[in-house]
């Protein structure tokens, strides 16, 4: 089994002799689930958004016409493992492995990579064919929401690979544990988000 | 890239050169205190750095009275304007600019400072930590907060105010209709300091979750605490809306977006919408907080305990979470369908009913209490009319068909003003004066601030009851002039007659602190208890040391000081040399600073449309963030001798 | 798992568990996998249509939100209240509120094009 806020803290309890630093990881994954949860009503309001504009295409391309079932069925499958990929990386963090941890995290880091690539490339291809977010309010609202996640993907990438130099530098430690956990909490997050972006926009869109 | 507008001083109108005069001279005389007395130094290391959140609760308490100046003059300008028909003081667009940031002011600059004050001074202090769970990140709320206000306040003077409301609503905000920077400012301004509220709720509700006292248990904590709680929640929650609604907004005018335009299958209202799903909880994030302040101030001057405590919590945590469920009343007149309107007049009218068990909880507090007529009694006492009359006309309002001839009234205007001025700002005022011994070590003199509320008291009635009448005349809100023969002329007199001496009364506030300042060793309170109060915090010497709590006390019970004092075991809570062991403290930083001028940068950049601007500003953001990951800071420790050392300095061993 | 554990050594606070294969992990992988494959399947070979479908597929997706969080997330387990549980609860209704909200207030004007 693998990290779990149990675990955690009594590793980070034991770890740490000197006054409350071990409260201090724990702390900042409480509050790190209590961000989440504002992230979430972000994604709520563009959600709702999304669903009172949708149908407003002025007459332009319409949902059908641009999403590429291809397409976004890749960007899900990527994204599915590259949450299995970094539950592995935590999971190796436990075990106390740094290079299976690297390894892990690395491959993450380039399947959200490759998911980045594989939206850019969609909505070169929707700007292509006239498909703008200037076009009508549905294009505003699809191309802010799912924009709005690819955003969040890239900060992930940066953020692991900045915890990777940490790890790579000065190996698993408390502080290093509970950064790779709360990066962990943050890309699990994307993906549930990215589910309801599939089912809300992508297959809602092309029924 | 050529940028789209120059940030250029409104040229030709006197009051624009002489706010520009006025800033330029408050700066420089600034600028030369801190070199004259080679200040610079010490400003850095004990203020623009600390972590501290008492030190930080009063760099927001400085910020809330100079912006209530600034929002007090704008209403000075608004009600000169309107004391005769056909006035020619303010040009309409000047007015629209004026009443612009006259509300932004109120309710993101004066109100919401004025809460994050109080959370931070005394709700560690209220629940026996030695700091909030994340000193750093508090730092950087403040900062942004500051940035976001100084971002609004230039606007004045260089580029234009926004003038569409404080609601600032689309289409009129669109680029098409608004062209000038104004409205960026906006835009700008609420969204730093939006992004500083987030992190303060997710701070408070930390702390208070995580790091009270041992043996505090939740229904042990102080009504101010479970007030904070509350708050902090409807913050955590309700703030992502107005984030969005901001960018949405910002999205359609710089890059030409159609989230609320007209055409293109825009659809206005959604910004209304998003705005008031974070707007009506944003009233209850300025209101709760000084419920809090108000069941801390009765028990202290009747010397009873709060009547019905439970009753309380239940109310406060009810108020939390049905505040959101308000959000519509706010656009009854939008036209959505019969179902909404009445689901949502319902609702509202049913908030009343946690709000009214309060105010007789207060009532039943004091009766048959030894009252105490002391200066955050006298704010407290003077809230429950004004409120009272607050909520009955906001059910007034709430009733969907009755608010078609309501709103956008000056009956409007005398509601909210009636619970934002009476609540929020009564509230404020009871908790600086409950507080300030605490803060600074000497109590605020009794005769001027008695002056101060009976002016600002009796102002606040000339000046809105008259607004009331006004609505009901059909006088509607947001016009810079009216003709003659109304009927409304001697009312519109009366009121600005009312507002100036409530400018009278914050005048003698100011004198207030300035006199007391002055006299502080007569007024210097020497037992750290100057209330006979109840709670933690008053165990502790004013101002309490750097780290609060020499030895972390244990609760036993609810109201665990005024107990213990009752028993004459007051000492219990005294720190022994003993118990005194080394204490961890954070670190300053100079990071939460530079991070939110890189904000700033951002928002200047936004402001303008000079994109290189904004990745200027965005790499110092990220290259602030990584470089505050990777540095190894883990605080340092104060030695337990050093501790004791200042115990006994503080006469406490 | 809190058993494997033993002192931290030199302060590095960091204390290893034994060696174990992350089954909770590959469950939780093929779940999310087999639920999206449902979610494809059903909609684009329509199997169902209108509202029940968008029903389906919506359960699905909650379904999934289910998994992230037991089987990656450890949601449930920690140590002292459980806080988060309450913090993410509230963030699902107030979600469910806004949007649901939202769509109803906007219904008269939602979907017409100007
Ligand atoms: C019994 C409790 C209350 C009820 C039923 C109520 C109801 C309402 C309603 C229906 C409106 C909209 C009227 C219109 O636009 O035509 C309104 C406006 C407003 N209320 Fe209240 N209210 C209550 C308490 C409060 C409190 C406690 C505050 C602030 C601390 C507050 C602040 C405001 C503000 C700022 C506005 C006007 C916003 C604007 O349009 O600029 N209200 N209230
Ligand atoms: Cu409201």
């Amino acid at each position: 089994m693998a990290v779990s806020n149990k675990d955690l803290s009594g590793v980070l309890a034991r770890g740490q002799s000197a006054g409350h630093s071990h409260d201090e990881n724990e702390l900042r994954v409480a509050g790190f689930w209590i961000f989440l949860s504002t992230d979430m009503i972000l994604f709520a309001c563009l959600f709702a958004t999304y669903l009172v504009l949708r149908g407003n295409t002025d007459a332009g391309p319409t949902p059908q016409q641009i999403f590429d079932v291809r397409g976004f069925t890749e960007e899900t499958f990527i994204l599915l493992t590259s949450s299995f990929t970094c539950g592995l990386a935590t999971h190796a963090m436990h075990e106390g492995r740094r290079g299976g941890l690297i390894t892990w995290l690395s491959i993450t880091a380039l399947l959200g990579l490759s998911f980045v690539g594989l939206e850019v490339s969609e909505f070169v291809h929707d700007v292509g064919v006239g498909a703008t977010m200037q076009r009508s309010a549905f294009l505003s609202a699809f191309f802010t929401l799912v924009g709005t996640h690819g955003l969040h993907v890239s900060i992930g990438i940066l953020w692991m690979i900045s915890i990777m130099y940490q790890i790579l530098k000065r190996g698993i430690n408390a502080t290093t544990a509970r950064k790779l956990t709360i990066v962990g909490l943050y890309w699990h997050f994307l993906d549930v988000v990215w589910v309801f972006l599939f089912t809300v926009v992508y297959l809602m869109g092309v029924m | 890239m050529l940028p789209h507008y120059w940030p250029t001083p409104v040229t030709g109108d006197p009051l624009i050169y002489g706010a520009d005069v006025s800033i330029a001279l408050v700066s420089i005389a600034i600028l030369f205190v801190l070199f004259y007395y080679k200040k610079w130094g010490w400003l850095w290391r004990e203020w623009l750095t600390t972590v501290d959140h008492k030190k930080i609760g009063i760099l927001y308490v400085i910020a809330a009275l100079l912006m209530l100046f600034r929002g007090g003059v704008d209403g000075l300008l608004m009600r000169t304007q309107l004391a005769q028909p056909n006035m020619h003081f303010l040009e309409s667009e000047h007015y629209n600019q004026v009443f612009s940031t006259h509300g932004t002011i109120m309710i993101l600059f004066v109100a919401m400072p004025f809460m994050f004050a109080l959370f931070n001074i005394v709700i560690p202090l209220q629940i026996g930590a030695r700091d909030v769970a994340f000193p750093y990140l508090n730092a950087i709320s403040f900062w942004m907060f500051f940035f976001g206000a100084l971002l609004l306040n230039i606007s004045f003077v260089i580029g234009g105010s926004p003038d569409a409301g404080w609601v600032s609503y689309a289409p009129l905000t669109e680029k098409q209709f608004d062209p000038g920077p104004g409205e960026n400012f906006y835009l700008m301004a609420l969204q730093l300091s939006g992004i500083g509220s987030m992190a303060t709720g997710i701070n408070f509700l930390v702390t208070i979750l995580r790091m009270r006292a041992p043996g505090m248990t939740l229904m042990r904590m102080p009504l101010l605490t479970w007030a904070v709680l509350a708050a902090s929640i409807i913050i955590i929650y309700a703030f992502p809306a107005l984030t969005i609604a901001l960018a949405l907004l910002l999205i359609d005018r710089v890059a030409g977006a159609h989230f609320f335009t007209m055409g293109h299958g825009g659809n206005p209202m959604m910004y209304t919408n998003l705005f008031w799903i974070w707007g009506h909880p944003e009233v209850y994030i300025v209101l709760l907080p000084v419920f809090g302040v108000f069941s801390e101030v009765f028990p202290a001057f009747s010397g009873k305990r709060v009547f019905g405590y439970s009753s309380m919590v239940a109310s406060l945590m009810a108020i939390s979470i049905v505040s959101f469920l308000l959000w519509a009343h706010h656009f009854f007149t939008m036209g959505a369908g019969p179902g909404v309107n009445t689901y949502f007049g319902i609702a509202s009218m049913a908030i009343g009913i946690p709000t009214g068990v309060k105010v007789f909880n207060w009532m039943f507090t004091m009766y048959r209490g030894r009252i105490r007529m002391t200066m955050p009694m006298r704010w407290a006492v003077g809230f429950i009319p004004n409120f009272v009359i607050g909520g009955a006309t906001g059910v007034m309002l709430a009733a969907a068909p009755g608010d078609y001839q309501y709103h956008n009234s000056f009956f409007l205007i005398a509601h909210f003003h009636q619970v934002l001025i009476g609540g929020t700002i009564y509230g404020s005022l009871a908790g600086m004066y409950f507080w300030w011994p605490k803060m600074f070590g000497f109590t605020l003199d009794e005769k001027r601030g008695r002056i101060a509320f009976w002016l600002w008291n009796v102002g606040f009635y000339v000046t809105f009851f008259p607004q009331y009448l006004l609505g009901l005349m059909g006088m509607t809100r947001r016009i810079y002039t009216y003709p003659p023969g109304m009927g409304w002329t001697n009312l519109n007199l009366l009121s600005t007659i009312g507002a100036f001496l409530m400018g009278l009364g914050f005048i003698y506030i100011v004198w207030d602190i300035l006199y007391s300042t002055m006299h502080r060793s007569e007024l210097k309170d020497v037992t750290g208890d100057p209330w006979n109060a109840r709670s933690l915090e008053w165990s502790l010497p004013s101002p309490p040391p750097h780290y609060n709590f020499a030895v972390v006390p244990t609760v036993t019970r609810r109201d665990e000081w005024w107990e213990l004092k009752k028993s004459g075991r007051a000492d219990v809570l005294r720190p022994t040399a003993q118990d005194i062991e080394a204490i961890h403290m954070p670190n300053n930083s100079g990071k939460p600073i530079i991070f939110s001028v890189f904000f700033f940068i951002v928002g200047l950049g936004f402001v303008f449309e000079w994109y290189a601007v904004i990745v200027i500003g965005l790499a110092g953001v990220l290259a602030t963030m990584l470089l505050r990951s990777v540095e190894e800071d883990t605080g340092h420790h104060i030695p337990a001798e050093e501790v004791r050392h200042e115990e006994m300095a503080l006469g406490r061993m | 798992m809190s058993s494997h554990m033993m002192e931290g050594g030199h302060g590095d606070g960091f204390t290893p568990h034994g060696r174990s294969f992350p089954w909770l992990h590959v469950v939780g992988y093929l779940l999310s996998l087999v639920l999206t494959i449902i979610a494809f399947l059903a909609v684009l070979n329509h199997w169902l249509s209108g509202r029940t479908l968008i029903s389906i597929i919506m359960l699905l997706a909650v379904m999934q939100i289910g998994i992230q969080l037991f089987f990656f997330m450890h949601f449930t387990e920690g140590h002292g209240p459980r806080y988060h549980i309450m913090a993410l609860g509230f963030a699902l209704f107030f979600t469910i509120i806004f949007v649901g909200g939202s769509v109803w207030i906007m219904s008269f004007g939602g979907s017409q094009a100007y």
